[in-house]
């Protein structure tokens, strides 16, 4: 196989600002500057270091094996590519044209080079297969990026959305919002407790506004939430139930074990009586 | 805490109980890193028993992790007061007496 890799080397050596030329005008009329995203020089700049470091590594012997050593470079000026373009929210056809556009002017370029000759066939299937992997590669670097960050996004959503407020002396607001989970749960019982134990909190006040639906399993989360906060010596209010809430939770026949409220309001004015504090509207003024 | 101890602090308690006719039985649990399910059975036993003897239990102090564990152990606690400190635990234990006194005297009239 390697010779057949000589002489794609040969090729794009002899060629190399034609093919670069060409190569851009496909991916641009393909698209691939996405209306000035990408602008031009970008491009060019990222095809250029491409080519250069495929045919260093052709010229190095490498091999169809896009794994190996020989390949490192090439690799990491794809990985920098795609993960780039994941980022800016590319899709994987628009991330794995980038290789695959470099087909046509390549093929085209070996058909005249190599006219005539009889391993021609044999250069263009092998030169296809190179191709192909160093595409896939691509897809799979788009792919990785885009899971580091939805994994991001969920982990940042996750401290977002679990916060505990002192809505007062010794009474805590823990207001959840979206659907809760068991590693959701886990969070959310942490920060409770440890809230209860640095403020001394006698009330907590589970507001469930937010959440979107209330299955066995959510309950059975709130139910566990409730019973550790009470093991620490801290009553649990749960507030904001909606309507058809509430028909669930009857439909399903379970029991929250637990004082409810309406709203938020009426849960806190429960915990300052239980408190022992009150509210008071001072003399009018002026 | 280890198994033998619980079993120990068990009788020691329901002795003194008895001995010294207390109304309520006070456990600060504060120290306690780490429970099993023994534990926490031991807890409820011990409230059991005392409530058996007329005085009430409320268990104070305890750990946001031991609360975390004895829940996913699915340990109730049913019938255990519990209260954020000592000094908020004696308030309530002494609220206790005082209803299940004032209860007792409604019994008897």
């Amino acid at each position: 196989m390697p010779a057949n890799f000589d002489a794609l080397a040969n090729a794009i050596e002899q060629s190399e600002k034609d093919l670069l030329g060409r190569w851009i005008a496909t991916l641009t009329a393909a698209g691939a500057t996405r209306s000035g995203q990408t602008s031009d020089k970008d491009l060019k700049d990222a095809c250029g270091r491409f080519l250069k470091e495929l045919r260093s590594a052709l010229k190095n012997g490498a091999g169809e094996d896009i794994t190996g050593q020989q390949w490192q470079d090439a690799r990491e000026v794809l990985e920098e590519i795609s993960t780039a373009r994941a980022l800016r929210g590319y899709s994987p056809v628009e991330t794995a044209l980038f290789v695959f556009s470099l087909k046509e002017p390549l093929f085209d370029l070996l058909r005249k080079m190599l006219a005539g000759e009889e391993n021609l066939t044999d250069v263009v299937i092998a030169s296809g297969v190179l191709l192909d992997r160093l595409g896939l590669f691509t897809t799979e670097v788009y792919q990785k990026s885009r899971e580091e960050l939805i994994k991001r996004q969920q982990d940042e959503l996750l401290e977002l959305s679990t916060p505990v407020i002192q809505l007062w002396d010794k009474i805590l607001a823990l207001p959840l919002i979206g659907t809760l989970d068991s590693a959701r749960t886990q969070i959310v019982m942490e920060n409770l407790l440890q809230t209860i134990v640095d403020a001394e909190a006698e009330i907590a006040i589970i507001d469930i506004t937010g959440v979107p639906a209330v299955d066995t399993l959510v309950a059975q989360h709130l139910i566990k939430t409730v019973a550790a906060a009470r093991l620490m010596g801290a009553d649990c209010i749960i507030s904001g139930i909606r309507p058809q809430i509430a028909q669930t939770i009857v439909h399903l026949g379970l029991d929250l074990q637990v004082v409810s409220k309406a709203t938020m309001a009426d849960a806190l004015s429960m915990a300052l009586k239980k408190t022992g504090q009150k509210v008071e509207r001072v003399a009018a003024r002026g | 805490m280890h198994d033998r101890l619980a079993m120990a602090l068990q009788d020691d308690l329901t002795n003194a109980i008895v001995s010294t006719r207390a109304k309520g039985v006070l456990i600060d649990v504060s120290a306690l890193e780490i429970v099993d399910s023994f534990i926490g059975r031991m807890l409820s036993n011990i409230a059991s028993a005392s409530r058996v003897l007329d005085a009430v239990t409320i268990v104070v102090g305890m750990r946001p992790h031991v609360a975390i564990t004895l829940v996913e152990l699915g340990v109730q606690l049913s019938g255990i007061q519990t209260a954020r400190n000592v000094d908020k635990g004696l308030e309530t234990i002494n609220r206790l007496i005082e209803q299940s006194e004032s209860t007792d005297a409604d019994g008897d009239d």
